[in-house]
């Protein structure tokens, strides 16, 4: 029988990293996510796996170092929350923009500024939209339980790996901190570096007489090699968006309003469901796993039979541009969502929920 | 004797190292890119080690690094490169992995990864290449300008009520327990060439060492920065950088 754990899911995504063959972890402390971080070196990996931690100096340090890790065609990853995020931005669109794969992990926190350490999704934005400069997309997995964190960090190694993409995990503090059981999936060994010299043909390992010099770079002067460069960009963007939507639905058959939420929200909306569902209210969850790329078919799919769709985050309304985009003016797509690190109840979302459909 | 009897191979008194690309540089005469350039490729070929070395070159001129010296190459954001190095000599510890930055790179924007870099004593060679302007630019003031130096962004000189004073950043390098090896040496003839090669050299074996980050910085010229002649921009180098930035080893151990 699988073994199971009680943890924090910040603790998940430590474990899972050690488990999952990651190489190396570079990372800066961050409330509320420094557990990621304080478990990889209370577990020492370097002494049983091999697997590398380096406390950075900065977030922006850190960003770099899974470039330079990433560029070896290592499995690298980091961790970190809201502001920290927007440091390694510069970073972010530096990774797209040469190919490279690496697992960011950000358990986002209240903002703007240095807002507060209480959850938060107001990183949706930042996470979907770009956040860094340029014409780049990152997938982004949100879970929404600690079990969830485990399985992404492999998940989101495999998909940054068949993009040469950064992958995002974008958690959020309820996620991070809660305690749940998780199944520990069988150990993934870390690839050897003559596994990484003959499949990853692009990474720096040192050039051979039999090969041309490998050069990890997103600077291309010529404006029409640039312009090739970024439609194989838009290209992999597309390609994410017809194999890798993921999503989950609960109580959408015969749904006659849905709530749209993920992360902790889609957790807390399940209970909203139920207590509709108690009332006689049709109401349906969908749960997206990916924030980009977007369940927008699954929307369309649902749309006419619905008279009704409200999205509901710790947010000031992100996700719900989203949503209105792919309704596309079919039926009134209403928003509910608290501010300042306070997590609504599933009773406050169905009075919210009720008033909208009045 | 014909010509043909003395072009043979056990002739020849100098060749171009193979670690050089054929490609043609697109540093402007006169400036000391090249000459580092080929220095490095020199050290690469005498050591053998072609297959084991990966550089990371900065943002600025040098981006461009890659082109010439025929390794395998990252290219890092501005003044990300320590950072870089890093995690990619951690991740592959076998390799010989240097950083080449300009001095609004290194001295500037990267002054943090810099710093905690050699602080952590990580076995990289640093190749720190200070000619007080930004180049790529188009001849801004750096942290490492003169005071009175003209620049694009100093236009009447640089104050030192306005600016600050030039920043010694070698000097604070020196300080920091991680590192085993800091030099300053220029390439402006062909002795200080040979003295740069050795210094090179010296901090590629060390990195073999396991001794911490050996930094070598070279005071450079940027002739059509400085809007000077190449002869007249060294002529200026080694009357107004050298005191300056003097040099030698300041830290061997």
């Amino acid at each position: 029988m699988a073994e199971h754990i009680l943890m924090k899911g910040n603790e998940a995504i430590a474990i899972s990293a050690i488990r999952n063959g990651c190489d190396g972890y570079f990372g800066y402390p961050i409330t509320p996510q420094s557990e990621v971080m304080e478990t990889l070196m209370e577990e020492k990996p370097w002494e049983t796996t091999g697997m590398v931690v380096l406390q950075a100096e900065s977030e922006t340090s850190s960003i770099n170092m899974l470039y330079g890790g990433a560029s070896c065609g290592k499995k690298v990853m980091t961790s970190s929350s809201s502001p920290g995020l927007s440091l390694m931005c510069e970073g972010l669109s530096y990774l797209a923009g040469a190919e490279l794969p690496c697992v960011v992990v950000n358990v986002v926190r209240g903002g703007p500024g240095l807002g507060t350490i209480q959850p938060g999704q107001g990183d949706y934005f930042q996470a979907c939209k770009g956040g860094g400069h340029g014409d780049y997309k990152m997938v982004v997995l949100a879970p929404s339980s600690a079990q969830e964190m485990y399985d992404f960090v492999d998940l989101g190694f495999d998909l940054s790996f068949k993009y040469l993409n950064p992958v995002m995990i974008l958690a959020d503090g309820v996620v991070g901190q809660m305690m749940e059981k998780v199944e520990l999936k069988p150990m993934k060994p870390r690839w050897s570096d003559d596994y990484i010299k003959s499949t990853f043909k692009w990474a720096t390992t040192g050039k051979t007489p039999d090969r041309k010099q490998n050069v990890i770079t997103s600077l291309a002067l010529d404006a029409a090699v640039h312009e090739r460069l970024n439609y194989k960009l838009q290209q992999k963007y597309k390609q994410m968006e017809q194999e890798d939507v993921r999503f989950e639905t609960f109580m959408c058959e015969d749904a006659e309003h849905v709530i749209v939420a993920y992360g902790c929200m889609a957790r807390i909306c399940e209970s909203t469901v139920e207590l509709a569902r108690k009332e006689g209210i049709k109401l349906g969850l969908l749960r997206p796993i990916t924030l980009y790329p977007f369940p927008t078919a699954e929307i369309n799919r649902l749309v006419p039979q619905l008279k009704t769709m409200m999205s509901v985050e710790l947010s000031a309304g992100q996700m719900v541009e989203d949503v209105r985009l792919a309704v596309n003016g079919r039926v009134p797509v209403n928003f509910f969502g608290r501010l300042g690190g306070i997590v609504p109840s599933p009773e406050e979302v169905f009075e919210a929920f009720k008033k909208e459909i009045k | 004797m014909d010509l043909k009897d003395i072009i043979k191979p056990e002739n020849r008194v100098y060749a171009k190292t193979p670690v050089l690309t054929e490609n043609v540089m697109h540093y402007c005469p006169g400036c000391s890119h090249g000459t580092v350039h080929k220095i490095i490729a020199e050290v690469i070929e005498e050591m053998g080690i072609q297959e084991k070395t990966i550089g990371i070159s900065p943002v600025g001129c040098s981006v461009f690094a890659y082109n010439y010296v025929d390794i395998d190459w990252q290219q890092a954001a501005h003044g990300r490169a320590p950072a870089v190095a890093t995690a990619t000599k951690r991740l592959f510890p076998d390799k010989y992995v240097f950083t080449y930055q300009g001095d609004g790179d290194l001295a500037s924007i990267g002054t943090a990864e810099i710093m905690h870099a050699c602080n952590r004593g990580e076995n990289i060679v640093v190749i720190f290449i200070n000619n007080a302007i930004y180049g790529m630019t188009g001849g801004q003031m750096a942290p490492t300008t003169l005071i009175g130096m003209k620049t694009s962004t100093s236009p009447y000189g640089r104050s030192e009520e306005l600016h600050g004073k030039p920043l010694k950043i070698t000097e604070l390098i020196a300080q920091l327990e991680g590192t085993c090896y800091v030099t300053r040496q220029s390439v402006q003839s062909a002795a200080a060439a040979r003295k740069t090669k050795r210094a090179i050299r010296k901090a590629f074996e060390n990195s073999a060492l396991s001794k911490g980050t050996s930094f070598v910085e070279v005071v450079s010229a940027c002739n059509s920065g400085w809007k000077l002649s190449p002869v007249k921009a060294n002529e200026w180098m080694v009357e107004n950088m050298f005191p300056q930035y003097p040099l030698g080893d300041i830290k061997d151990r």
